[in-house]
Parts: structure tokens; sequence; C-alpha cells
């Protein structure tokens, strides 16, 4: 364990805190085990994703300069969720830009530096590939799409699940294909993300791993719920949960 | 002025226009095993080009100054070409630029042309225009033979008839050449589209072309290709015309050699074109006596006014975008309602057009960025994607839609901690009656009546768990402070 301990400020994303909370005490597990400190801001919401990407720029604007606002004094920002973390460093420089505000664009500035999604942190910042864990199941990795071509994380969430005990890493075939979700698209063009979906659940359904694990519940939540509404034995888990994982204390999937 | 993009005036909505198409398995096939094709082909020639990323820098930087530019370069195109013996025609809209080639063809007596795959004629729907004015058209590209003879319609930039498969080919050439024998070997094929076509290229004397490239600097047409029929149609007729739309202007002749690289790489995984053809204005006893280009705006310059959406134009139509998309590739290009298909045709197309089936589709992706990764020009697509949809949310018609209505309540929910934790309760008191258990006692959503049962459809939904993360966190801090008391 290093001597140095972080202070970190946990955005536990509107839809994780709402419906994957074990996701988030995985993540506050995880990091008061390698020796930090969490800090969690119940002013937190959201970081107006969905309103941006479906068009409603006008409505993102104040739901990002509450984020600013919510994060200024912080140390680091872990956000276990990669197309949020797509979305504070992609658009909020033209967001604050396009206000004509000094000191938001100078807020904004002074905030990316300190956003990590959290595979990043733990292996960016803390140097980190074993952290410890121990996970008896077979797993497979969907690369999201923000997490491959936004964050560009490569492979930093396979070396950290390659050095959990007991796990054994299937690959996935066509690893970073969209899986359909895209937010509200898969409401919008409910039969073409259907589709796209049935192709990814083939690919994962073929390489016969217990669970499927993501750095984003979104997809996870795409995927899994396919699966399971086929009857399917495949169970999901977010990466925080399987590195929060301990011989002493292990992770069962559940449904 | 109207601007019209082929026939997609009366066209569905993306969501409406794939249902049938994603119900075709056949075609469905067709296109993930082309598109499966050309990607390989495509990364193996990429991963061998050491420069690839400078390449692709390079030519996005040389198109946004072109782009910057347009005015000086087309002027200095139109003194270059004109001095070198060609015509030069301005055309603002598709019908103008119809009516000045289908009189041009008239002007050299002539009732039948020849031509090369042209996707800015497919745009402007010159066929079918001169069609009208009694001139038959012949296309010479195989693929585009193939949808002219089976009355189809193309579903790709660079291989429109990739939705079709060789026995699908046989059976319209059989049926259209009366050749009631032919086998379906690509062999079979080939050879009975030369028969087909050599009797016209040697008889007919006006060629029609696009242009991938109009070089500023000498008045010069760039052509790339694959089959050897434009080369005749460009040096055996008499007459040649060309369409283009403005975009395709570049600078200088060195620029070729960056786009050059780009273009085959990206468009057929090819290291180069097997014809590439490049001609200034006219010359004594060699090539066609008679050079004539029509310069196409039909919404261009009001795409150029638009400073995000500008980089639409860079598009050198590759078509790397199609075959990477994970919609093109389950629904193939007709869903997209217009010439230009898949996520180049996301953007392209409503800016073109001003209809409810262009305004659905910038909503036509999953913002997965696989397109902007290919793009030898860099274009970020997801980016221009979602500053149509702001555009689209902007200027809806009626504003008090369902889908407002919920984004801006929302929104309202997202600004007060109070309000979000209110909703996060309620959600879960809520909810009770539309939620089951599965066999392990968990509770889930399944078939939702209303515009979320286009999500569980085909997918459930875990139930809002008993206690939020936020309530976890409050009461394991509450339970800390005791125990430090204690």
């Amino acid at each position: 364990m290093r001597s140095w301990s972080v202070r970190v400020s946990l955005f536990i994303t509107c839809y994780n805190d709402t419906l994957f909370p074990a996701t988030g005490r995985a993540v506050v597990h995880l990091l008061e085990r390698l020796g930090h400190t969490i800090d969690f801001n119940p002013e937190q919401t959201c970081c107006g994703q969905m309103h941006y990407n479906t068009g409603y720029q006008r409505e993102a604007s104040p739901i990002m300069r509450r984020f600013v606002e919510v994060y200024r004094d912080a140390e680091a920002i872990c956000i276990p969720s990669s197309s949020c973390v797509a979305m504070i460093r992609d658009h909020y420089p033209k967001m604050a830009a396009e206000h004509n505000d000094p000191a938001l664009i100078r807020a904004v500035d002074e905030l990316l530096p300190r956003i990590y999604e959290l595979t990043e942190l733990l292996v960016n910042r803390f140097g980190l590939e074993d952290v410890g864990a121990t996970f008896a199941h077979s797993v497979t990795y969907h690369g999201s799409c923000h997490s491959q071509r936004s964050l560009h994380l490569g492979d930093l969430p396979l070396r950290l699940l390659r050095n959990v005990r007991c796990l054994s890493l299937v690959p996935l075939p066509n690893i970073d294909r969209c899986c359909g979700f895209g937010g509200t698209f898969a409401i919008k063009m409910g039969d073409i993300s259907a589709a796209m979906l049935t192709e990814k659940i083939q690919d994962v359904e073929s390489t016969r791993a217990e669970v499927i694990t993501a750095v984003d519940n979104s997809c996870l939540m795409h995927i899994y719920g396919g699966l399971h509404h086929q009857g399917s034995a495949v169970r999901m888990a977010h990466i925080a949960e399987i590195l929060a994982s301990t011989a002493d204390q292990p992770l069962e999937p559940q449904s | 002025m109207t601007i019209r993009v082929a026939d997609s005036a009366d066209a569905l909505t993306f969501q409406k226009a794939a249902l049938p198409l994603l119900q075709d398995a056949q075609l469905r096939q067709n296109v993930r095993h082309a598109t499966d094709v050309i990607q390989r082909k495509r990364a193996a020639v990429v991963a061998e080009t050491p420069d690839w990323q400078p390449l692709r820098t390079a030519a996005s930087n040389i198109k946004a100054h072109t782009m910057r530019h347009l005015d000086h370069y087309l002027v200095q195109f139109e003194q270059a070409c004109t001095a070198a013996g060609g015509h030069v025609h301005w055309a603002s809209d598709a019908d103008e630029a119809n009516r000045i080639i289908a009189s041009l063809v008239r002007q050299y007596g002539g009732h039948e042309v020849i031509k090369i795959k042209t996707m800015t004629s497919d745009e402007t729907g010159l066929n079918h225009a001169l069609e009208d004015a009694g001139i038959r058209a012949h296309e010479t590209d195989l693929a585009e033979l193939i949808i002219q003879l089976g009355d189809d319609k193309p579903s790709h930039i660079v291989v429109p008839a990739l939705h079709k498969n060789r026995h699908q080919v046989r059976e319209i050439f059989r049926r259209r050449m009366n050749l009631p024998d032919l086998g379906s070997r690509p062999e079979d094929l080939t050879d009975a589209a030369r028969h087909y076509l050599r009797e016209k290229f040697l008889s007919v004397p006006i060629g029609i072309c696009g242009a991938n490239f109009l070089v500023a600097e000498t008045g010069s047409v760039c052509i790339v290709e694959s089959e050897g029929n434009g080369r005749m149609c460009l040096t055996l007729p008499k007459v040649l015309i060309a369409l283009a739309g403005i975009e395709k202007i570049i600078p200088s002749f060195q620029d070729l050699e960056v786009f050059l690289q780009l273009l085959p790489r990206s468009a057929t995984g090819e290291r180069m074109n097997p014809y590439n053809s490049l001609w200034t204005g006219v010359h004594p006893n060699d090539g066609p006596q008679h050079f004539h280009i029509v310069l196409l705006d039909n919404g261009r310059t009001s795409i150029l006014a638009d400073a995000e959406a500008r980089p639409t134009l860079h598009c050198i139509r590759c078509a790397a975008c199609l075959n990477t998309c994970p919609v093109y590739r389950q629904t193939g290009g007709h869903a997209y309602g217009s010439s230009y298909a898949g996520p180049i045709g996301a953007i392209v197309t409503p800016q073109l057009l001003d209809m409810e089936h262009a305004q659905s589709l910038p909503y036509a992706s999953s913002l997965c960025g696989a397109c902007y990764e290919v793009c030898p020009v860099k274009i970020n697509i997801p980016e221009v994607l979602i500053h149509l949809r702001g555009r689209v949310v902007r200027e809806q018609k009626s504003p008090l839609n369902l889908e407002s209505l919920a984004m801006k309540t929302a929104a309202a929910i997202f600004a007060s901690r109070a309000r979000f934790e209110a909703v996060q309760r309620l959600a879960r008191l809520g909810q009770g009656p539309l939620t089951r258990h599965d066999r392990e006692g968990a509770d889930w959503f399944r078939n939702i009546p209303g515009v979320l049962g286009n999500w569980t459809r085909v997918r459930d939904l875990r139930a809002f768990p008993k206690q939020t993360f936020r309530e976890w966190w409050k009461v394991r801090a509450k339970n800390e402070e005791k125990s430090s008391d204690a």
C-alpha cells in the first residue's frame, strides 16, 4: 500500500445512484481498502449527458454549471462511468465557451485534470494494476464505446482484471462494437437497438463466461437486460464490484 | 431554389424505413458480409501505413483551409480549367444542374450517354431528368449497372449494390440482358457485363462523370476507380461532361499525395486504385475534344455557413464510416432515404433537406464514435450529429411534445437535490404494479406499456433497489459517527 492517501470525491452518477447502488458501495470499499478517503457530496445529481446528446443542449447547461460548482474544491473526482467522463471532457469546455463566461471557462479548465474514470484513477493516478482482488468466476469484458473511442482507456481495465486472483478472463469477440444502447437511442430507435443487442448477446454467449463486466453500467444494463429477457445464465458485474471482491469478502454475482 | 437529394421528398422516417429491412434476413446477411470483408482489407492496409494519423491530420487541415477560402479556389479552378480549353458551368441546385447537362447533350446532338459512377448525379436525380428530356443514360460501373437494370436504389456510397449477392445479380442480368443460361460465378457475371457495356463504350459519343478531386491550381479533374469503365468513358467519347459538388476542390496538385493515399485504403482497402485518371481541359487528337464541368451548390453553401457543421463538406466519399457503423450494419443504406447513407448520410442529408424524414436522421446513431475513428479526413461525425440534434430540437414545430416535456421535467429534477431524492423515492414506491419476481426472487420490469415498452420488448429492466447509493451513504456516515462517539 502507498504511504500517501488521496481524498477522492465520488461522482456516483444519477443512474448508478438510483439503479446500481452496489457499484457505488464497491467503489467506496475498494478505495478505502487501498488507503484513500472518500467524499460524497449529496448535492450532486447528473452530468447532463442525456439532455446534451439528445439535442436539449439548453437544458444541459444548468446541469453542467451545477456539476462544476459541486466539485470546485475536490482534489480528485472519481466517476465509475466512462460515458459521463466523456460528456464532461468532450463537451463541458465547448458548453462553457458558448456561455462566454470567463469564470466558468476557467472553472471547467481547472476541473478537467481532476476528473478520473475509476480505472484511470487506479492505474494512471495510483500506479496500481493489482488491487488485491479475488473473484472466482469466468469473466468477459465489454469495451464500451466511450471508454475506447473517447477516453482511449485501451487495455487499462483488462490489466486490472488480469491481476484479479482466481478470475479467468475470456476474450469477447468484437469487443469494441457498440451494444446498441446509446442512451435515448435505445428508445427512439428501439428496433435497430434491439438488432444490435442481438448480435452482442450472441458474442457474449459464445464466450461461455459466467459474468460480463464493463466500466459502464449503462451498457451492462442494456446487455444484461437482454440476456435476462432470454433467460440466460450470464450475470453482470461492474468492474468496481469485481475489483472490490476479496478472498475474505467475495462478491457473489446475483441476478 | 429547391434542394433535392435523390427521391427523398416522400421518404419515411429512419425508424419506419428500417423496419422492413430489419426483417430481410438475406439483405442483412449481404450487408454484414460485404462490410466485414471491406473492413478487414482496410484494417490491413491502414496498419501497414506508419504515418496514417499524420496523413489524416494533413487531410483535415487541407480541407479546413480550402473551405475557409472556397470562393478563391473555385474561381482559380474556373480560370485554370477555362484556360486549358474546358467550359465551367455553375448550378445553384439539382434542377439547374440537370437542365445544363441535358441541354449540353442536346447541343452536341446526342440522345444517349455513358456514365461513370457519380454520387452527385444520384443526388440530383440526373438519370430521371435526362430520361424526361428523351436522353438515355447507361451506367457503366458494374454495381450501378446492377442497380439500373434492377430498378433498384444504391445502398452504399462506394459499393452501391452491396445489398445484393451474386445469385440475385444473376437473376437481374438473366432477365434484362436476355441471357437464360447465365451462371452465377463472378467470372460469368463480369463477362456478361463486359459484353453488354463494350458495345456502349464504342458507340455512345458522350460521357458523363463525377469527380473525386478538382485541383484549383491546374484546373485538373481527378477520378479514381477500380473497373476501367471510367477510363473508357473518360477517353473514348468525343464529349465529356463532369458534375461535381463545389466542395471537391483542393488547392494544389501536391495535395493529391495526401488524398490518394487515404482514399483507396479507406474506400476499398487497396493501396492504390487500379485506375487513376487526371486530365486538364482538352488536348487536340487525344481524348474528348469538348469538356464541360458543372459545379453544383445544392445546399452546400448553407453547410459552409454553419461553422460547427462545416466539416461535413470535408468528406471524400470513401464510405469507411458506413462499413464500420453498427447501425448501417443492421439496416443497409435504403433506410436513410437518400443517396448518402450511413453516418455521413445522417449528417449530409438533414443539412440539405428540411423535412420529417431528414429530422430523424441525426438520431440514427448510438454515437458510438466508430465513424470518427476511421474517417480519413477526421470528421467528428458524432459531434456534428449532436449539433444537428440540437437544431432539430430548437426548430421543432410543436415544442410541447412528450419527449420535450420529459426532458424539461428531468432537467428541473436534476437542478435540485431535494427534487432528485424525492423522485428516487417516488419511483421506488410507485414501481410495484409494473414489476415481477424472476426465478430467483429478484424484481424486474417486464413489458411496460407506452414509449418505455420500446425498451422492455427485448430487454428486462431491474427494479429500483430498496436503497439508493446516497441513502446507504447517509446511514453509513451516521453509524460511523455513532461508533466514533462511543
